[in-house]
């Protein structure tokens, strides 16, 4: 089942083009990688799909579930199921993380007529969560992303993968700034979160991720384009040849 | 979709209590002199003495010019088109109990939330919980007093001022101007000539008040200004717990309300005193709202006393407040919390002083500021260690938070100590609401409404937990109002 069809998409950021003819699949239960050299546009793709003010699609289409997506806010795209986990997420301070949590699963859960978690219940699993990727259950109290290291950050925003169960998640650079430790810890929580029923895209600079969370496509982006798709393998061999021979 | 945080800051909020009671008043033609200032006392039959206090603040206040020091720009107000006293008609003989008034004052007051019948309000049915004395003044007059007779039983004063000057003169007479003096500044003189009412309390020698008492100041008639004086004495070893609130109709021209209200603390005695003050801001233009120049200041006279402001202040075109405490027993202790909430064009000179004399005296300044909109935010504060002050103490934390690009934040500590066994301690911080820390929020389900509200309550948590539970629940609710004009 396809999930996610970006068809040749142009977007421009402060009225600049970055994005020019991108194509790329996505069906439910692949992880796709995307890699390429700094300023091929990765980071300009995981904030269009996600829907970031500012960043304006000029031609082309995001499908997501048979939807168009391009004009729908960013919160509409969270409530459909669209995850981006920030390569820097921002402090929020005096906005305690338990509370920004459940104001986040509680929106959610409004906007698609469910019921909202009572919150004892939610609270534990919250903790149970924060334990298995190494968080110390007493950062929930303080602000969101208040004073954390940079690791902390990066397992926070895999905390929130965990709870929130997108259909799509996009990972932008999870994986930068990371030692190799807090690397294995956030690889492990995004393999649990990977599934029959839902679709990863991996955006990342390094092979060294792909170790850990194994691809099922690997696509090289240049340019705004994707120049180059294939299995693992290539991520190998771009790791052995650098990006220069693609473009 | 919405291209920024600035974009967000537009339209204009709900101003839920902006409606005018249809109802007959008894109001001076505008205009103040020597003549209107007898009218009001007489109209009060009032003493000789207290109608001679008002002519001598009178002769004052036209010797004084107004302050122009705040950080606030306004054209000069016409004190000539002013009228300086209004009534109800149905009032003019004073209702002997709640069964007498004007149902018509009763409704305003139920749609505002303000429970005024003692039987519901003790069955929960206006509002869950409340458990409050409720004094509700109407344009110049104050129009009923609830909870009186068990107020009584505990000894405890809870009046009209208007009433207290003919049931307690000794106690009017002695507190009356003693920490606010007539010629303090320009609008306290003025208020000291044409006060209308206002509310008197009085805690007796160790009684601790058997539940909150409040004050509501509802302004309703058009061109009049409203000069409410309250006075709030807590004897020895007692303790009370005031709230007041405040709103206005929306009108195109704006309102002068300029109040004076006076605490004293004697030994052992505590007073906390909160505020919700929501007068009419004025529209996205900055035409009408009310002009909120207020004076505020407590004295903390004997051994251990304790004096503690809070304030949420959302309202008025113009603050121009500084709830003070004058710290003059030894050991005693004044505390100032507040949040200013600024949007629209509205400008806001806030702040507090602190003055240390006694030995040992602590204070405590949290101060938490939000602008948004063209709106102007200024913190102004004044911590003054007196040589006779060893060991005095102050803590003072002075916070900005910036909605958008079009509004100011700004800070004016003034710190003067002559003793040099004092400890002063200040931080400041300024920061603003980021695009970034609102994607974040958008891209975790959370629309930017709700973002901005959240991030605001977050800011405000420290001074939100100093008010009492049923303030605290309407603050909340108050800030979620007056920030819908920021993020359309």
């Amino acid at each position: 089942m396809t999930l996610l069809d970006v068809k040749d998409l142009y977007a421009e950021v402060a009225q600049q083009q970055i994005l020019k003819g991108l194509n790329l699949k996505v069906n439910a239960g692949e992880v796709h990688a995307i890699m390429g050299p700094n300023g091929s546009g990765k980071s300009t793709l995981a904030n269009v799909l996600a829907g970031r003010p500012g960043y304006d699609v000029t031609a082309g289409d995001v499908v997501f579930e048979g939807h168009s997506i391009v004009d729908w806010e960013a919160h509409d795209r969270a409530h459909a199921g669209v995850f981006l986990a920030f390569q820097y997420p921002v402090e929020i301070p005096g906005v305690s993380n338990m509370e920004f949590l459940k104001a986040s699963i509680d929106s959610k859960a409004f906007a698609n007529d469910e019921a909202q978690p009572a919150a004892a219940g939610f609270i534990k699993e919250v903790r149970k969560l924060a334990q298995s990727l190494d968080l110390n259950p007493e950062f929930l109290k303080r602000g969101v992303n208040e004073g954390f290291s940079g690791g902390e950050k990066k397992r926070n925003e895999v905390l929130q993968l965990l709870l929130l169960q997108p259909r799509l998640a996009v990972l932008d650079e999870t994986d930068s700034g990371l030692d190799i430790d807090a690397l294995q810890v956030v690889a492990e929580g995004v393999n649990r979160f990977r599934s029959d029923d839902n679709g990863v895209v991996l955006i990342t600079h390094y092979q060294r991720l792909l170790e850990y969370i194994v691809p099922d496509f690997v696509h090289v982006l240049a340019d705004g384009r994707i120049v180059q798709s294939g299995d693992k393998s290539l991520a190998l061999e771009l790791e052995e040849k650098g990006y220069a021979w693609l473009t | 979709m919405s291209e920024s945080v600035d974009d967000l800051v537009q339209t204009n909020a709900e101003y839920n209590a902006g409606f005018v009671t249809d109802i007959e008043s008894e109001t001076l033609p505008p205009g103040l002199d020597e003549s209107v200032v007898r009218f009001i006392s007489q109209k009060k039959k009032e003493p000789e003495w207290l109608t001679e206090w008002r002519l001598k603040a009178y002769a004052t206040w036209q010797e004084m010019t107004a302050p122009e020091w705040a950080h606030v720009h306004f054209p000069p107000v016409d004190f000539e088109a002013i009228s300086y006293y209004s009534a109800p008609k149905s009032q003019a003989d004073g209702p002997q109990s709640l069964d007498e008034v004007d149902p018509e004052l009763l409704r305003t007051y139920e749609k505002l939330g303000i429970p005024l019948h003692e039987q519901e309000a003790l069955a929960g049915v206006v509002k869950p919980s409340a458990n409050v004395a409720v004094d509700a003044v109407f344009d110049s007059v104050s129009i009923a007093t609830t909870f009186k007779d068990k107020l009584a039983e505990a000894g405890v004063v809870f009046c009209p001022i208007s009433e207290a000057v003919h049931s307690h003169p000794e106690l009017v007479q002695k507190y009356m101007g003693s920490v606010v003096p007539q010629k303090d500044n320009f609008y306290a003189a003025l208020n000291s000539a044409v006060f209308s009412d206002g509310s008197f309390v009085y805690i007796p020698k160790g009684v601790r008040c058997p539940m909150e008492l409040s004050t509501y100041f509802r302004i309703n008639e058009r061109n009049t200004g409203q000069f409410e004086r309250t006075l709030i004495v807590a004897d020895e070893g007692s303790h009370v717990s005031y709230l007041e609130g405040c709103t206005a109709p929306m009108r195109d021209e704006n309102q002068l309300h300029a109040a004076v209200v006076e605490l004293v603390a004697l030994g052992d005695a505590e007073i906390k005193y909160s505020t919700v003050q929501n007068w009419y801001p004025g529209d996205e233009e900055g035409r009408g709202g009310i002009y909120n120049f207020v004076t505020k200041r407590g004295l903390c006279a004997g051994p251990r006393a304790k004096i503690s402001w809070t304030q949420v202040e959302t309202g008025s075109a113009i603050t121009w407040k500084y709830p003070s405490v004058v710290l003059r027993g030894d050991d005693s202790v004044g505390e100032f919390y507040s949040v200013a909430l600024t949007g629209k064009v509205q400008q806001a000179d806030t702040g507090t002083k602190m003055i240390h004399m006694g030995r040992n005296t602590k204070s405590t300044i949290i101060s938490k500021g939000i602008s948004t909109g063209r709106s102007q935010n200024t913190y102004r504060g004044l911590v003054r260690i007196s040589p006779t002050a060893a060991g005095a103490r102050n803590f003072t934390q002075c916070d900005s938070l910036l909605i958008g690009d079009s509004c100011g934040a700004h800070t004016f500590p003034y710190i003067e100590d002559s003793n040099v066994s004092a400890v002063i301690e200040h931080e400041a911080t300024t920061s603003k609401v980021s695009e970034d820390q609102l994607f974040l929020c958008q891209q975790r389900g959370i629309d930017p409404e709700k973002a901005v509200s959240m991030i605001v309550n977050g800011f405000c948590k420290e001074v939100f937990k100093e008010l009492p539970m049923e303030f605290a629940v309407e603050a909340g609710k108050l800030m979620e109002v007056s920030l819908e004009g920021a993020v359309g």
